[in-house]
């Protein structure tokens, strides 16, 4: 789950993270109320979406009168924000950070994560701030210094000092700079957070240390122990069919393909649409159904895929096991009747009952494609798009007719 | 023969009386030699109970005095997980297989890094994985049995349908299986690839084996690296997930591309370079075994 950067600033505090005063606001009034309590002469306008690159995108303005303050807040509220990260369309500004402007004299960077290797979480530091990490551990990895950290002790004061010296923390600075780093490790740790990221973390030029970003992801399997985190969760920075999907415990993700895949199983959902793009298709969903799916799941599933104007067919692969073919057939049936399905349908079935699961759709009447294995259902599916394509009159329609009879 | 289990295996479930526990618990019984291996089960609050005449105990080490077994099998819900994977490595088993899904990844980091500090000799299995089976012996876990056939080829892989679709291939080919061994999907696990290569390249009953991995971590290449210079038989492998876009969480928490790193290209073209045979078909994983057997 992810949070704003102005969430993520409170959850710091609590924490003794430092970070410049600052009031999220909802409205332009609002952002000169907050510049106002604020006070000093220069303010900080930030958009608060979840993407990163929000300053390229326009996003963060620096205002030095009040009057910039409600013409920056007025600019950026509302505005369709595009980031590397938002994709094209962009992402709908709702919400703004008003903060005190900065003194800074240099710009760091800080991110931790678990590593998977050695099984703990990593301090990642680097004197690169601001800049985009990732080109920076491309091209200059020897200028990311990484500490991993032991759960047992948590991060010394050793270690914190030792890292901030490597990326260049002044001696003045750097008792401030430990606490803030171990203050970081707390954070991350109680709250189960997958990623903490502060890009940059600021020394002023009066040497004090300031977090003047914060991003902070969590584990979705530890959101049961902490209630307070769930409650800053912003539906409207999210896909409002993966959250329908959430409801129905489907796990789907929006792809930019024009094939719906609804799969069982993470790893064979993903080897599904591999094999779709191996045969000239394009995957518009991952879709993993899970282990117990019902005819209301498929249903569901079925309804999910189709709101999405690009599905031009449905594949549907499923390696029965502990769930019966038959099942899943007689919910495909009852899917595709209930919304009325007017795309070319392929099932893919396998394991368990699977003769009967294929009777079940062959006896349905409805014009369901049938495929032997995964490379065989993606061929007629990209088949059935090219198909569909030429003649526009009615197809399907004409096939329902002649199997009544 | 096998690797981490077979017929004399003495397994206790840990989770038995909850739903998902007494379902797979009677479906593994029902397999093979799953009457003679499944001895026990734990659940504190019933102990001195038994589900169908498997007797319950108070703990796993009670379990282990009482009826000598060497294997656990987890179905206890997320948030009390890690601790039966705990109880179950403090009672000194040679193995345990955590089925569960969804366990908080901090939870697991404690728990590895207790079992490293204490130099724990349990081999854990998972979690969030379907478990192991030894066709024809015993079956340990969420996978369906009957798809499976006594052999000589080992499988390993992270995900869970994807291997039973290829091992329903091999059973199409005619080609059994000496053992198959779901490692999980999640970021903070068990035995990895590398692990399970080992077993199987010791094993005089497995000839060849198919590597299955997916996007996320490095585990793959680790592996691949390892194949190089130490493998004495063929590895065939597939990595799910070449469409799958970077910073997406692809269903399991560990299937996921971040900071460019990941991919299943790369993971490709390690294992190739490290001369395993791979195809991007993933209905040509059987087919590719059978003519790496040759």
């Amino acid at each position: 789950m992810k949070i704003h950067e102005y969430q993520g600033k409170e959850l710091f505090r609590k924490f003794g993270v430092v970070t410049p005063r600052g009031f999220a606001c909802f409205s332009v009034e609002e952002a000169l109320e907050a510049a106002k309590k604020l006070g000093g002469s220069v303010w900080v306008v930030k958009a608060q979406i979840h993407a990163g690159g929000r300053g390229k995108g326009g996003g963060v303005k620096v205002a030095k009168s009040l009057d910039e303050v409600r013409a920056k807040a007025k600019q950026i509220l509302g505005m369709q924000l595009v980031t590397h990260q938002t994709g094209p369309g962009g992402q709908k500004v709702r919400r703004l950070l008003v903060e005190e402007g900065a003194d800074i004299k240099k710009e760091l960077y800080i991110g931790m994560v678990v590593d998977r290797v050695t099984q703990r979480a990593a301090l990642m530091a680097s004197s690169e701030g601001g800049m985009d990490i990732e080109e920076v551990a491309a091209h200059t990895p020897e200028k990311i210094h990484k500490v991993f950290i032991d759960p047992a002790t948590g991060l010394s004061e050793a270690q914190a000092e030792e890292v901030s010296r490597k990326i260049g923390v002044p001696g003045a600075a750097l008792k401030e700079s430990a606490r803030l780093l171990q203050a970081l490790y707390r954070c991350f740790d109680e709250t189960d957070a997958s990623l903490a990221e502060i890009n940059p973390l600021i020394i002023t030029r009066q040497d004090k240390v300031v977090a003047l970003d914060a991003k902070l992801n969590f584990d979705d399997n530890a959101l049961f122990r902490h209630p307070d985190i769930v409650a800053m969760r912003d539906l409207d920075e999210e896909d409002p069919l993966e959250i329908e999907a959430s409801k129905y415990d489907l796990n789907y993700i929006s792809l930019d393909g024009a094939i719906g895949c609804m799969v069982n199983g993470a790893g064979l959902a993903m080897a599904t649409m591999d094999t779709i793009k191996l045969f000239g298709g394009s995957p518009a969903n991952f879709l993993d159904v899970g282990g117990g799916a019902t005819a209301e799941k498929v249903t569901a599933a079925f309804k999910i895929m189709l709101s999405n104007p690009k599905v031009k067919a449905i594949l549907v692969n499923i390696f029965g096991g502990i769930m019966k073919c038959d099942t899943i057939a007689a919910g495909v049936v009852a899917a595709a009747r209930e919304v009325k399905l007017s795309v070319p349908l392929v099932v893919r079935m396998k394991g368990t009952n699977e003769d009967l699961g294929k009777k079940i759709l062959k006896d349905s009447g409805l014009p369901i494609i049938s495929a032997d294995n995964m490379a065989d259902a993606a061929k007629k599916i990209v088949a059935a798009i090219a198909k569909k394509k030429k003649p526009k009159k009615k197809p399907k329609k004409k096939i329902v007719a002649r199997k009544k009879k | 023969m096998s690797i981490l289990i077979n017929k004399n295996t003495r397994v206790v479930t840990q989770g038995i009386t909850g739903k998902t526990g007494q379902f797979h618990t009677q479906t593994s019984r029902a397999y093979a030699n799953g009457k003679h291996c499944y001895v026990a089960g734990v659940n504190p609050k019933k102990a001195g109970e038994n589900f169908e005449g498997i007797p319950i105990f108070g703990s796993v080490k009670e379990a282990k005095a009482q009826t000598g077994v060497n294997t656990s099998v987890i179905y206890v819900p997320p948030p009390f997980a890690a601790a039966a994977i705990w109880e179950a490595v403090e009672a000194d088993l040679d193995l345990v297989i955590c089925i569960t899904e969804g366990i908080p990844v901090r939870d697991m980091v404690v728990l590895r890094d207790r079992m490293r500090t204490e130099k724990r000799r349990s081999l854990l299995v998972g979690p969030n994985c379907p478990g192991v089976i030894t066709p024809g012996e015993i079956k340990i876990g969420i996978m369906p049995g009957h798809i499976h056939k006594k052999g000589r080829v080992g499988v390993v892989s992270r995900s869970g349908t994807l291997t039973y679709e290829a091992v329903g291939q091999l059973t199409e080919l005619g080609i059994g299986q000496s053992t198959a061994v779901g490692i999980g999907g999640d970021p903070v696990n068990g035995v990895k690839h590398i692990d399970i290569l080992k077993l199987f390249n010791d094993d005089p009953g497995t000839d060849a084996v198919i590597m299955i991995g997916e996007i996320g971590g490095s585990d793959e290449e680790t592996a691949a690296q390892w194949v190089k210079g130490n493998m004495k038989k063929p590895v065939v492998g597939f990595i799910a997930g070449v469409t799958a876009p970077p910073g997406k969480r692809m269903g399991h928490a560990g299937a996921i591309i971040s900071g460019g790193k990941g991919t299943a290209q790369e993971k490709l073209s390690v294992m190739e370079s490290c001369g395993i045979r791979v195809t991007k078909n993933p209905a040509e994983m059987g087919r590719l075994l059978k003519s790496a057997l040759r």
